[in-house]
C-alpha cells in the first residue's frame, strides 16, 4: 500500500524531483493492459484494428469524456468529487445549440459551452468552498438541476446544429497532418492539466489540500479558494468537452454525456488516482480513458453485443485493479 | 487592494453580462414556422355532442418521440369542441405515474388515455380504472392484462424491422453477395428485440443477402455518433444500414460524414423531421425511414372520445370502438414523403 505523507506540503514532487515524466507502477500495470487490448485486436482483426483510421477513431472517441475526466482527476486528488460533469455537458451542449446562440455562429457557441460549464463549476465551488456542503452532495444537487435545466430548454427535442464551420472541425479535410482536431484539443488540455499539477504551486497546493487539509490550511493555503478553483476547472473541462461533442454529434441533446461521472471516476481510479484525494496522475487517467475507448473499440470490431461488452468490462476494470494493487504492493 | 476590487469589479461586471447574453439564448422558436400541423384539422363529419372529459398520463417527454406523443394528443383534443384534456406532468416514475393516474380517477374523468412508463408495472392501476367505470385507453406499451384496458392502440416494433428488411431486400435483390449492417436501439428494451428479428425475418426471403454485423445505440444522438463510427471501422464495405431510430440517426449520419463514407444505402426508423428532410433532399445515404408513427396519440383521443360518447369509430362497420389497434410502419421514401412530413417530429 502507498504511504501518502500528507504533511508536508508538496508530498509527492518532494520524494522526486524533476522527473515528473517517469511513469509510475500503477501507469506501468496500465501500459499494459493497454498493450494487451491492442495484441488481441491486432491478432483478432488486424486489417481493421491496426489501420491509422481505427487510431484516429478511437482518440476521437476518447477526446470527449478524456477532458471531462481531466477535470475530474484535479478534483478528487483535491479531496473532491464532482457527480454532476456529465448533466453540466448535457446542459453546456443544450445551451451552446439553441436556434439563438446558433445565429451567433462558431464563436457563440464555443462561448456559449464554455461559460455554462464554467458557470455550473462556480457553483458547485460556492457550495463546497463557502457553503459548507459536503462535494458529493452539492455535485448531485447540480446533476439533477442541471439534468432539468437541459430537458427544459430542449423540451425532449434534438436540436441539431447547423452552423457549418462547427461540423466541419469533425470532417477528415480539417484534420492537421493526419490528427483530428479534436484529437488536438484533447492533447492540449492534458498537457496543460499535467503542467499544471505536476508543475505549479496551484498542482502542490491541489494534492496539499486533497491529502491533509487541515495540515493545508496551517501550511498557509486558502483551502477554500483552492476548492472553489477545482470545481471552476471541471466545469471548464465540462464547458470544453460539450464543444468537442457539438461537433461530433453534430447536435445539443439532454440526454447527451449519461453516466459520464461514472466513466471518468472510473478512469480516473484505475489511472491510479486515489479517491480519498492527495495523488492524481494526469497520464494515469488519460490511459484509463484509453483502456476505456479501446475496449469498446476492440468489442466493437468484433461485433460482440452490449450484453457481452457490460460483463467483459467490468472483470477487466477489476483485473486492471487487482494488478495494480500487486504490482503497487512489490514494485521491484 | 483597489487594483484587486477594480478586478473584482472586471470579473463581476464580466460574468453579469455574460449571463444576460446566455440567457437571450435559450431561445428556441424557430422564426416563420408556420406549416399546419398534423391532426389539426377538425376531423370532418363528426359532429360536437356530449362533452367529454379524457385525462392523459404519459412518461416523461425526454424524447423527441415522446414529446411528439404529448403535442399530438393536445393538438388533437383542441381540434374538438366537446373535449376537455386533463393532461398529467410526464413521469418515468413507476410510483409518480401511478399516483397521478389515481387522481385523474378520482376527479373522475370520463376516459383515461395512459401511455405507460413501464407497462407491466402500471397494470394495477388500470385495473383499478377499469372498475370505476372508467374506459381506459392504453397507448402503446402494452398492460400486463386485457382487463386493464377497453382498448389498446399501438406501434408495430415487429413490422418496423419487418418493412425496413423488405425495402432493403428489394433495392439488393439482384446483387450478388450483398451485406447489410444494423444500427439497434438499446438492447435491454423487448421492443428493440422485436425490430431486430422483424429485419432478420425479412432478410430471410433474400438468400444473396447477409447481416454482417450489428451493434445496439442507445436512442441518443451521441451514442448513435460513436456506434456507427466503431461499425463503419469495422465494416470498410457494406451495401445496406438499418438504424432503429431517427434521434440516434442524427448521430449515426454525422459518424457517416465524418467518414467520409457514401457507398450504401440507410434506412432510418421512428420518423423524425430531420430525417424526412434528408430522404426528401436525397443528398446523402438516407434514403427511408420506417415510421413508429406519434400520431398515434392523437387517434387515442380519437378513440377515448368516441369511447366517452358510446359510439363506435367511422370508417368501420363495428358499434363498438375495436379492443386493439396495431398500427402500420410506413416506409418513407422520397416518393410519399410529403405526404408524411407534418408527421415529422423534431
Amino acid at each position: 500500500m502507498t504511504l501518502t505523507t500528507p504533511a508536508d506540503t508538496p508530498p509527492r514532487e518532494g520524494r522526486r524531483p524533476a522527473l515528473g515524466l517517469r511513469p509510475d507502477v500503477r501507469n506501468l500495470s496500465l501500459l499494459g493492459v493497454l498493450a494487451a487490448l491492442v495484441l488481441v485486436g491486432g491478432l483478432t482483426r488486424p486489417a481493421e484494428f491496426l489501420a491509422a483510421s481505427n487510431l484516429q477513431l478511437v482518440l476521437t472517441q476518447a477526446s470527449v469524456i478524456g477532458v471531462v475526466t481531466v477535470g475530474m482527476t484535479f478534483v478528487i486528488t483535491g479531496g473532491g468529487i464532482d457527480l454532476s460533469v456529465g448533466a453540466v455537458v448535457a446542459l453546456a451542449s443544450v445551451w451552446a445549440t439553441t436556434l439563438a446562440t446558433q445565429e451567433f455562429g462558431f464563436a457563440g457557441i464555443l462561448f456559449t459551452a464554455v461559460v455554462v460549464g464554467l458557470g455550473c463549476g462556480l457553483v458547485n465551488g460556492l457550495l463546497v468552498a463557502y457553503g459548507g456542503v459536503v462535494p458529493f452532495i452539492a455535485t448531485l444537487a447540480m446533476l439533477a438541476s442541471a439534468r432539468g435545466l437541459a430537458l427544459q430548454i430542449t423540451e425532449g427535442r434534438t436540436q441539431i446544429v447547423t452552423v457549418p464551420s462547427v461540423l466541419d472541425l469533425g470532417l477528415p479535410d480539417s484534420y492537421v497532418l493526419g490528427v483530428p482536431p479534436l484529437v488536438l484539443v484533447f492533447a492540449a488540455v492534458t498537457a496543460a492539466g499535467w503542467l499544471l499539477l505536476n508543475r505549479t504551486t496551484f498542482g502542490r497546493r491541489t494534492v496539499a489540500v486533497g491529502g491533509n487539509p487541515e495540515a493545508a490550511r496551517l501550511a498557509g493555503i486558502d483551502v477554500r479558494r483552492q476548492r472553489l478553483l477545482l470545481h471552476l476547472l471541471s466545469g471548464l473541462c465540462c464547458g470544453i468537452a460539450a464543444f468537442l461533442l457539438i461537433v461530433l454529434s453534430g447536435s445539443g441533446q439532454n440526454t447527451n454525456g449519461n453516466l459520464y461521472e461514472l466513466d471518468a471516476i472510473a478512469a480516473a481510479i484505475i489511472g491510479g488516482t486515489l479517491l480519498s484525494g492527495g495523488r492524481g496522475t494526469i497520464a494515469g487517467s488519460v490511459l484509463g480513458v484509453l483502456v476505456f475507448t479501446t475496449i469498446t473499440n476492440l468489442f466493437a470490431l468484433n461485433n460482440l453485443q452490449s450484453d457481452v461488452q457490460q460483463i467483459a468490462k467490468g472483470a477487466i476494470i477489476v483485473a486492471a485493479v487487482l494488478v495494480q494493487h500487486r504490482t503497487a504492493r512489490d514494485p521491484h | 487592494m483597489p487594483a484587486t476590487s477594480r478586478r473584482h469589479l472586471l470579473l463581476g461586471g464580466a460574468a453579469v453580462s455574460a449571463g444576460a447574453l446566455l440567457t437571450a439564448c435559450t431561445g428556441n422558436e424557430p422564426q416563420g414556422q408556420g406549416q399546419a400541423p398534423a391532426g389539426s384539422a377538425a376531423p370532418a363529419g363528426d359532429e360536437p355532442g356530449t362533452p367529454v372529459t379524457i385525462g392523459f398520463a404519459g412518461p416523461q417527454a425526454d424524447h423527441g418521440w415522446l414529446n411528439a406523443i404529448n403535442e399530438n394528443a393536445k393538438r388533437r383534443a383542441a381540434a374538438y369542441s366537446d373535449v376537455t384534456l386533463e393532461i398529467t406532468e410526464g413521469s418515468n416514475d413507476t410510483a409518480a405515474q401511478i399516483g397521478q393516474v389515481q387522481t385523474l380517477i378520482n376527479k373522475k374523468v370520463d376516459v383515461l388515455v395512459v401511455l405507460p412508463a413501464d407497462g407491466k408495472a402500471l397494470t394495477q392501476v388500470g385495473l383499478q380504472a377499469m372498475r370505476a367505470g372508467i374506459p381506459v385507453v392504453n397507448l402503446d406499451r402494452i398492460f400486463a392484462s386485457p382487463q386493464a384496458y377497453r382498448c389498446w392502440i399501438g406501434g408495430d416494433n415487429y413490422g418496423m424491422g419487418l418493412n425496413a428488411g423488405r425495402f432493403i431486400g428489394e433495392r439488393l435483390k439482384d446483387k450478388p453477395d450483398a451485406t447489410v449492417v444494423e444500427l439497434a436501439g438499446m438492447d435491454s428494451l423487448e421492443l428493440t428485440k422485436q425490430r431486430t428479428q422483424g429485419f432478420d425475418d425479412a432478410l430471410r426471403n433474400y438468400p444473396n443477402i447477409r447481416k454482417v454485423a450489428r451493434q445496439a445505440a442507445d436512442f441518443t444522438v451521441e451514442s448513435g455518433q460513436a456506434r456507427m463510427a466503431q461499425l463503419l471501422q469495422a465494416q470498410q464495405r457494406f451495401d445496406a444500414l438499418w438504424n432503429h431510430d431517427d434521434d440516434q440517426g442524427v448521430g449515426a449520419l454525422r459518424a457517416i460524414a465524418q467518414a467520409g463514407r457514401k457507398d450504401f444505402l440507410m434506412v432510418g426508423g421512428a420518423g423524425a423531421r430531420s430525417a424526412m428532410d434528408a430522404i426528401k433532399a436525397d443528398d446523402g445515404v438516407l434514403k427511408a425511414t420506417v415510421l413508429y408513427p406519434p400520431t398515434m396519440a392523437a387517434s387515442a383521443v380519437d378513440l377515448a372520445r368516441a369511447l366517452g360518447r358510446k359510439k363506435g369509430i367511422g370508417g368501420l362497420s363495428e358499434l363498438e370502438v375495436p379492443a386493439s389497434l396495431t398500427l402500420y410502419s410506413a416506409v418513407v421514401t422520397k416518393e410519399n414523403v410529403d405526404e408524411y412530413l407534418p408527421t415529422g417530429f423534431h
